[in-house]
C-alpha cells in the first residue's frame, strides 16, 4: 500500500505537465498560425502539389505511359518547330498582355482615385465588370464580335468604309484578338490594386510636394511609383503566371489557329495531350512553363524582398 | 481424395454448371445481377438522348440491372477529359462512348467484344470499313458501333442556287428512293460549281480550320485523289506524285472559298447555310435540321448527297462513335448484354428517328430507315444521307495510317495546315517539307 500512495503522485503529475505543455504549444502563435492554414494547405497539397508532381512522372513517360524514358519527351520537343512556335507565341502573349493591362491598369486607377469618394465606389464596381464575368463566358461574347463571318466589329467598320478585318483568320491579327481580349479581362485586376495602392500613399507626401512646387510627372516618379514598386511588382508576377498559363481565352476564340499561330502552351499541350491521346508529351508542353515563370518569380520576389529590408 | 474422385455425373454436372456460369450474363432477382454505369454521348439534337435511354431503361427492368447513364457532351471535349480521367483512374463507368480514335488510343484497357460482335454482323449485316478500321485492334473487336453520334459529313446544297448558277440540278442527281445518278458528279465538275457559286457571291461552305467538319472534309478530298500521309504500313508518303495532285486541286478550290475559311470552326458551315449565303456545306444533317427551325424557307431547298468523285472513287467523312467496355468493368456480362440490346433493329430505328435523321448506323441492313426517306421539307432530302446505295466509301481523314500515327494527323489537322499555308503563299515543296516533319514527329511509340 506504502508503494502505491509513494507512486500516485508521479502518475498523475505526468498528464498535467504533458497537458500544461500541449496549452503552451497549443497558445505559440506559429501554431495556432499553422492550423489555421492547415485545410489551405491540405487543399493546396491535394490539388497543386499532387497534380504537379504526378504531371512530372507523367512527362517521362512513353506515348502508352508503359515505359520509362527519361527527359526524352523534353528533347523531342526540341526538334519541333511548332514547340518553338508556342514558345514565341507564349512569350508574346503574355509579356504583350501584361504590359498593356498594367499600363490601363495604372492609368484607370488614377483616373478613379481623382474622382471624388462619394461617386467613386460607382466607377469601381462597374469597372470591375470584366473581370467578375467568367472568362469562359465573356469570351464567347467577344468570339461572336470577332466571329469570321458575321462580326459585329466588321459590321460597324463596314458603315465607316473600313475592312473586314480577319479578326480570327489571319495569324496577325488573331493574335491581336487574344491579346485585346486577355487585356480587357485583366486590366481591371491591376486597376483595383493600383487604386488599393494609390490609397496607402501618404497625402501628407503630395502636399510637401506641392508646396515644393513639384510638377504632376515630379510627383508621379519621385512619389507614386515608388511607393506602388511592391504592388506593381507583385501584380505583374501575378498576372505573368496566370497569363502565361491562360487557356480558356485563346481557346474558345482561335483554339491555337490559324494554322496553330495562336496557340500558347497551355492549349498545346490540351491538343497534343488530350485531343492527341498524348498525356505525357502534353505534361511536357505544360511543365515547359514551370522554369520559365520560375526565373521570373525569383527576379521579381528577389526586388520585393531587397526593397522589404531596405525600408 | 475419395471425395475427390471424379465420376461420369459429377463431369457434366460440373461441365454443366461451368457452361452456365460463364454463358448466363448474370442471375436474375431484384437488381439481383448487379449494377453497371453507362456514359452515353450526350446528343447535340434536343431529346434525341430519349432513345438510347428507353431502350436501356427498358433492358435493365427486363434483365434486373441496376443502371446508371450518364449523358456526357463533347463539347469542351469533356468526353475525352472523362475518359483520359477514368484510363488513368482504371476506374469510372463500365461503358464508355468512345469518339473515333479513342478506342485505339485505349485498346490496352478495353474488354474484348468478340463473342458478340459476330452474332450482331450476322444480324444486322457488316460494318462499313471506317467502323473496322477503328473498332478492331490486332484483330481483335474491342467496340461496339454506337449508333448515337455516329455520321456521314456530306454535301449538303441548296437546290435553288446549284441549279441558278452553277446548272447542276442535285434532286434530279440524287433522286429520292432510287440509287444516284452522279456519274458526273466529280472533281472537276464540284470545282466549277464552287467557281460559279463563288462569282454568283453564295461560296460553298467548307472550312479550312483546325477542328473536325474542315479535316473531314479535306481528308475526304485527299482519299478521293488516293493521296496519303502515311500509308497503311506507317510508311510517310507526303511527297508523293497524288498528295500534290491533292494539293493543286485544294489550292484551286480554297480561291472559290470564303476568304475566312482558315478560321473556321464547326458551327461556322451550319450559320453559312442557315444565313443564306452558301450553295453547298459539308455537314450532317443538323445543319438542314437547324434551318427547318430558323429559316424554313432555306430548308425547303436543301437537299443531302454524295460527294464528288475522285481519280480514286468516291469517299464520304464518316465519323462513328464506338461503345468500348473498360478492363477494369465489374459487370463485362451484363455490359455486353446491354450493347446487344442497343443494336437492335428495332431499337436503332428508335435511335435514328428521335434524331431527326443525324444518327446513323454504321450496319449494312439499316441503311434504308424509313426515317431518311420521309424527312422533310423537302420531302427525301435525307434519302442519300446514309449512303444507301453504297455508291461511296465512308472514310476517315488520315486513314488507312495505323490509328495511332492516323490520329496524330488529324487531331493536329495537318491537311488543312497543308492547304492553308500553301494558301497563305507557302510554295509547295516548303508545304510538303513541314507536313513531313510533323508526321515524323508523330511516329514516336
Amino acid at each position: 500500500m506504502s508503494e502505491i500512495a509513494v507512486r500516485q503522485p508521479a502518475t498523475f503529475a505526468a498528464p498535467a505537465r504533458s497537458r500544461s505543455r500541449l496549452r503552451v504549444f497549443m497558445r505559440q502563435r506559429s501554431t495556432v498560425a499553422f492550423l489555421f492554414t492547415l485545410p489551405l494547405l491540405i487543399l493546396v497539397s491535394v490539388m497543386v502539389v499532387y497534380p504537379a508532381f504526378y504531371a512530372m512522372h507523367l512527362a517521362t513517360l512513353n506515348k502508352r505511359m508503359d515505359r520509362f524514358i527519361g527527359l526524352s519527351n523534353f528533347t523531342f520537343l526540341f526538334t519541333r518547330e511548332t514547340f518553338w512556335m508556342v514558345v514565341k507565341q507564349s512569350c508574346i502573349f503574355a509579356v504583350s498582355a501584361v504590359i498593356f493591362k498594367a499600363l490601363i491598369g495604372f492609368v484607370v486607377a488614377h483616373l478613379v482615385h481623382a474622382i471624388p469618394e462619394k461617386g467613386q465606389r460607382k466607377w469601381r464596381g462597374m469597372l470591375l465588370v470584366p473581370w467578375v464575368i467568367p472568362p469562359a463566358l465573356s469570351t464567347l461574347a467577344w468570339l461572336w464580335l470577332f466571329d469570321p463571318s458575321y462580326s459585329a466589329f466588321n459590321y460597324v467598320l463596314g458603315g465607316l468604309g473600313i475592312g473586314p478585318i480577319p479578326w480570327t483568320g489571319d495569324a496577325m491579327w488573331a493574335r491581336f484578338s487574344v491579346i485585346l481580349v486577355n487585356i480587357w479581362y485583366g486590366a481591371p485586376f491591376f486597376m483595383i490594386m493600383y487604386l488599393a495602392a494609390l490609397k496607402s500613399v501618404p497625402a501628407e507626401l503630395y502636399e510637401v510636394a506641392a508646396i515644393d512646387g513639384a510638377t504632376f510627372w515630379q510627383r508621379l516618379w519621385f512619389i507614386t511609383l515608388p511607393m506602388m514598386r511592391n504592388i506593381i511588382a507583385i501584380t505583374t508576377l501575378f498576372s505573368l503566371i496566370v497569363t502565361f498559363a491562360n487557356f480558356d481565352i485563346v481557346w474558345i476564340l482561335t483554339a491555337g489557329g490559324p494554322i496553330d499561330r495562336t496557340h500558347v502552351f497551355a492549349t498545346w499541350a490540351f491538343r497534343l495531350g488530350i485531343q492527341g491521346g498524348d498525356i505525357p508529351l502534353g505534361a511536357s508542353v505544360s511543365l515547359f512553363m514551370l522554369p520559365i515563370l520560375a526565373v521570373a518569380a525569383v527576379f521579381i520576389l528577389r526586388d520585393v524582398n531587397k526593397r522589404a529590408e531596405r525600408m | 481424395m475419395a471425395n475427390g474422385k471424379v465420376t461420369r455425373r459429377r463431369f457434366l454436372e460440373t461441365s454443366a454448371a461451368s457452361a452456365a456460369f460463364v454463358a448466363a450474363p448474370f442471375v436474375r432477382g431484384a437488381h439481383a445481377a448487379g449494377s453497371l454505369s453507362v456514359a452515353f454521348w450526350d446528343h447535340w439534337v434536343p431529346g434525341a438522348n430519349k432513345a438510347t435511354e428507353e431502350v436501356a431503361r427498358a433492358w435493365a427492368e427486363k434483365e434486373k440491372v441496376d443502371l446508371k447513364m450518364d449523358f456526357i457532351t463533347s463539347q469542351g471535349n469533356k468526353n475525352l477529359l472523362t475518359i483520359a480521367a477514368e484510363a488513368q483512374a482504371k476506374s469510372g463507368h463500365d461503358i464508355f462512348a468512345f469518339p473515333t480514335w479513342y478506342v485505339h488510343e485505349h485498346a490496352g484497357q478495353l474488354e474484348a467484344v468478340d463473342d458478340i460482335m459476330p452474332e450482331l454482323i450476322r444480324q444486322n449485316g457488316n460494318v462499313n470499313g471506317t467502323v473496322d478500321y477503328l473498332a478492331k485492334v490486332k484483330g481483335r473487336w474491342m467496340a461496339v458501333p454506337s449508333t448515337p453520334g455516329s455520321q456521314i459529313k456530306g454535301p449538303c446544297s441548296r437546290i435553288d442556287l446549284m441549279k441558278q448558277h452553277a446548272g447542276i440540278d442535285v434532286v434530279a442527281m440524287y433522286p429520292a428512293g432510287q440509287p444516284p445518278k452522279a456519274e458526273n458528279w466529280n472533281m472537276d465538275t464540284f470545282l466549277k460549281a464552287a467557281e460559279a457559286c463563288h462569282k454568283a457571291g453564295v461560296p460553298f461552305g467548307i472550312g479550312l480550320g483546325q477542328t473536325t467538319d474542315s479535316v473531314d472534309t479535306i481528308g475526304a478530298f485527299f482519299q478521293s485523289f488516293g493521296a496519303e500521309l502515311v500509308d497503311k504500313d506507317g510508311k510517310i508518303t507526303v511527297k508523293s506524285d497524288a498528295v500534290r495532285q491533292t494539293m493543286e486541286y485544294l489550292r484551286k478550290l480554297a480561291a472559290f472559298l470564303p476568304p475566312d475559311a482558315p478560321a473556321w470552326d464547326d458551327a461556322s458551315n451550319n450559320k453559312w447555310l442557315v444565313s443564306g449565303r452558301g450553295a453547298l456545306v459539308c455537314n450532317p444533317p443538323s445543319a438542314w435540321a437547324v434551318a427547318k427551325r430558323d429559316a424554313p424557307d432555306i430548308a425547303r431547298q436543301c437537299w443531302t448527297h454524295g460527294m464528288p468523285a475522285g481519280p480514286k472513287g468516291r469517299f464520304a467523312p464518316y465519323l462513328p462513335y464506338l461503345w468500348g467496355i473498360w478492363s477494369f468493368s465489374r459487370n463485362k456480362s451484363a455490359a455486353k448484354s446491354l450493347l446487344v440490346a442497343l443494336s437492335t433493329h428495332e431499337a436503332i430505328a428508335k435511335m435514328v428517328e428521335v434524331s431527326a435523321g443525324y444518327d446513323l448506323p454504321a450496319w449494312e441492313k439499316l441503311t434504308t430507315l424509313k426515317t431518311w426517306a420521309e424527312a422533310e421539307p423537302p420531302r427525301g432530302t435525307l434519302y442519300h444521307y446514309p449512303n444507301p446505295h453504297n455508291h461511296q466509301t465512308l472514310s476517315i481523314a488520315a486513314a488507312p495510317a495505323p490509328p495511332n500515327i492516323a490520329n496524330q494527323i488529324y487531331n493536329q489537322a495537318v491537311m488543312t495546315k497543308m492547304v492553308a499555308r500553301n494558301l497563305g503563299g507557302e510554295r509547295l515543296e516548303a508545304t510538303l517539307a513541314w507536313a513531313e516533319n510533323e508526321v515524323e514527329g508523330f511516329m514516336r511509340g
